[in-house]
């Protein structure tokens, strides 16, 4: 972090050449297939999924795991030697612009192809087991194949264009599972809900892309990177508002508020859906794209000055939306909820100059988010309910489920040593660095709003823990521990909970600081050298303490019990019945407005959507009927008139001749036959006595 | 030997073949009768190219082609022959009236 404006720029024109990288050779050259392979087979799969092993299933897994050994493979190479470089090969040409369709291999992109491979694979590996016996099997493989394959397109694009038309296919891939259950029109509008909410924020995208084109001559990262250490004025112009207009677009597809509407709604989907959705594909696009951004959202000179709306969206995001994870009963909405708020975290970290800090949330917030969001889904599986009243004392009916479940909560809330304090703190360290040398009201907004998140995050957690695996168990369905098939991703998923935090301890390891920061153009970014003892000191106790109050409120021993005798004959024996509840608290006002959203969902639905459904949608219609539907029935008219017209001619004129030259050759051959009379001798005779007359008139003439 | 005597030879033949087509009512006679027509076609073929001494012997080449000819011709009139006998029970060509209008 550097106060000034000048010396910033001037420290990264001076070190821009040092950034010393292999290209990758090979390995790097055919990266292109990382997200092509996932995107033909999506369409091989909708052709001939039906036809092959699996239905489908057997196609996809391979798809993903096609992309998990490459990007494995990539991270290796990366870490020993640096890969930086990138191809493209033109496919258009507006104007000025080159529309190029390319890959782009660097740390960054690397990251995301291995986070998308490994979480993805599991996922799918998952969703064998969790679909089986869905009607539209192989169609839900096709549409999750192109939903992980848009996200890949999204991550290796070196352009603007190509990552909006990989924005646009994880859009319509996530549009198509949202609604995949589509007999329930409540999941249509929620899958509607979520492809309008991100049409508006794509809007501003779009806008943003032009903006940015428009002032910077090109829509390639690196060229307009290049054009910022140039000191491209119009691009210094311009660079607030294109930065703001994309940030938008960000804040749609990150779920961050106003935009975040769409999220938990998206929960109609099926859970593995929800899981890959939240871990590593979609969400996750908006804070990559700040972070491809990242050096133009760091100088001041260009959309620095944005950086404080950035923080301050993210700190409101991550507070007030982990607060409406308390009272829903629905636990894939808690955990909906939650990714929302751990999203906030992740893009209030790039708006405080944390990149390496927010990717490394957003990269254990994948494994552990994607491993809560499974473990839900086997939880349902098992009772055939998404409500946690259904639920309880589970525990001991699925104890892989329990055990995996535990450590990504225990990830999530950040307790030591699991993944998500080791990410957490770096974050909430780097806005605390921020807001005390540069004395930044937002960063301070920012670190207050962080260390109260965190005790909503533990105190919900909590809630979700002891409701769904503590106490006594009150559904109806006998539940069952899920298979193997669905037991394996968890527990692969909880090893990477446990231990992806270890890859950045400060002043241990900067492993995932070194992968990421592998770019063509230098991040600059305060290097923490220990872990910061006073916000640990601070944050760990608030952590238990969310954790110990969430236990005294919904803890198995504030379990009512009722009991009711049941009306019986037999009167010296009466049938007992007991029904077990949980408590449920009412705060008067704060309740209310939690159950609401905030009346923000209520908002959107009387201010947007009824007006737009209702008068506008009417107003349109009318013009559609009668102004401009007009001009092409006066067409038909004229049309219509025109051809009846020909008809007539046809009819009579034309027609005419073909039947009178039918009737002359009908009576023609009715003349003939009666020379014919069928007699085989008379007709040799005959032609016998032609070829006669024939030499006769030969000889005469 | 003069070419008169072949000539009327052919003409003979001629005519006593297209006798026997216009007469027989049996299909393979009039089968036969159609191969000594050609026969006598051939006689007038070979007489004349030894009565011209051609030196490409052009009727007699051609006489060959007829007989090839007529080797087809009457393999192929006697599988048909064949069939409608299979069919109706019998060859004889008055009763062969199913096209008359």
């Amino acid at each position: 972090m550097v106060a000034s404006a000048l010396p910033l720029l001037v420290f990264i024109q001076e070190n821009h050449e040092e950034v010393h990288a292999g290209d990758g050779g090979t390995l790097a050259e055919f990266a292109w297939l990382i997200p092509v392979v996932p995107m033909v087979m999506a369409f091989a799969i909708l052709f001939f999924g039906k036809f092959s092993p699996w239905k489908g299933w057997g196609m996809a897994t391979a798809a993903l795991g096609f992309v998990a050994v490459y990007g494995i493979v990539l991270t290796v190479v990366n870490l020993q030697d640096g890969i930086v470089t990138q191809s493209a090969i033109d496919v258009g040409q507006i104007g000025i612009f080159t529309i190029e369709w390319g890959v782009v291999v660097d740390g960054l992109s690397i990251m995301m192809f291995f986070l998308v491979g490994i979480v993805g694979f599991l996922v799918f590996v998952y969703a064998n087991g969790y679909m089986r016996g869905d009607p539209r099997y192989t169609w839900f493989f096709a549409s999750f194949t192109l939903f992980a394959g848009g996200m890949l397109v999204l991550v290796s694009a070196p352009n603007l264009i190509q990552l909006i038309v990989g924005w646009e296919l994880v859009g319509v891939a996530s549009y198509l599972l949202i609604g995949h259950y589509w007999e329930d029109l409540e999941n249509v509008d929620a899958a509607n809900k979520a492809f309008m909410t991100n049409k508006v924020a794509d809007a501003a995208l779009f806008l943003g892309a032009i903006v940015m084109a428009a002032s910077a001559g090109t829509f390639n990262f690196a060229e307009i990177f290049e054009r910022m250490i140039g000191g491209e004025t119009d691009l210094a112009t311009l660079g607030f508002w294109a930065g703001l207009l994309l940030f938008i677009g960000a804040m749609g597809k990150s779920a961050q508020f106003p935009f975040h509407v769409w999220l938990p709604d998206a929960m109609a989907g099926p859970t593995p859906v929800s899981a890959l959705m939240h871990a590593a594909t979609m969400v996750t696009a908006g804070v990559y794209l700040l972070a491809r951004l990242f050096p133009f959202y760091q100088l001041p000179e260009f959309a620095g000055s944005l950086n404080t709306i950035i923080v301050i969206i993210g700190a409101i995001t991550l507070f007030f939306m982990g607060l409406l994870a308390i009272v829903q009963d629905d636990i894939k909405r808690v955990l909906a909820y939650s990714t929302v708020s751990q999203l906030g975290y992740m893009v209030a970290a790039m708006g405080v100059g944390a990149y390496s800090a927010g990717l490394f949330h957003l990269f254990t917030h994948a494994f552990f988010k994607g491993l809560l969001f499974l473990g839900a889904g086997s939880v349902i599986h098992a009772v055939h309910s998404n409500y946690m009243k259904d639920m309880g004392g589970l525990r001991r009916y699925m104890p892989v489920t329990f055990w995996t479940f535990l450590i990504g909560t225990a990830a999530l809330v950040g307790l030591f040593p699991f993944a998500g304090f080791w990410s957490k703190d770096e974050i909430i360290a780097s806005a605390y660095f921020n807001a005390t040398e540069n004395a930044e009201a937002a960063a301070w907004f920012m670190v207050a709003l962080s260390i109260a998140g965190a005790f909503i995050t533990a105190f919900y957690m909590m809630r979700a823990l002891s409701l769904t695996f503590f106490g006594t168990y009150r559904g109806t369905v006998e539940p069952h521990e899920s298979k193997s098939i669905m037991t394996i991703p968890l527990i692969l998923l909880a090893v990477g909970a446990a231990f992806t935090g270890l890859l950045n301890i400060p002043g241990l390891t900067s492993v995932f600081t070194g992968w990421v920061t592998t770019r063509a153009f230098p991040i600059m970014e305060h290097h923490f050298d220990a872990p910061d003892i006073l916000l640990i000191a601070i944050v760990t106790p608030v952590v238990l303490l969310g954790l110990g109050a969430g236990w005294l409120l919904w803890g198995p021993q504030r379990e009512l019990v009722h009991t009711t005798i049941g009306e019986t004959d037999d009167i010296s024996a009466p049938e007992r019945q007991t029904t077990v509840e949980r408590p449920t608290y009412s705060v008067p006002v704060l309740t209310p407005i939690l159950v609401n959203k905030y009346y923000i969902d209520d908002l959107y639905m009387n201010a947007l959507v009824r007006p737009t459904m209702g008068p506008i949608a009417d107003a349109t219609v009318w013009v559609d009927d009668h102004v401009i539907d007009a001009v092409p029935n006066l067409v038909a008219l004229g049309s219509k008139q025109i051809a009846e017209a020909v008809v007539v001619i046809d009819t009579n004129a034309v027609d005419g001749v073909y039947h009178a030259a039918a009737g002359l050759t009908g009576a023609t051959g009715r003349f003939l036959r009666l020379l014919l009379p069928g007699n085989v001798h008379q007709y040799v005779a005959l032609s016998f006595a032609g070829v006669v007359a024939i030499v006769a008139l030969f000889i005469i003439f | 030997m003069t070419i008169v005597q072949f000539i009327l030879l052919g003409a003979a033949m001629f005519s006593v073949g297209l006798y026997g087509v216009l007469t027989r009512r049996n299909a393979v006679l009039i089968l036969a009768s159609v191969e000594v027509m050609l026969a006598a076609v051939n006689v007038n073929l070979v007489a004349f190219d030894v009565y011209l001494a051609d030196q490409a012997s052009t009727g007699q080449v051609f006489a060959l082609f007829v007989i090839a000819l007529a080797a087809a011709e009457a393999g192929i009139g006697i599988a048909i022959v064949l069939m409608i006998f299979r069919n109706r029970h019998s060859a004889d060509v008055d009763e062969l009236d199913l096209m008359r209008y």
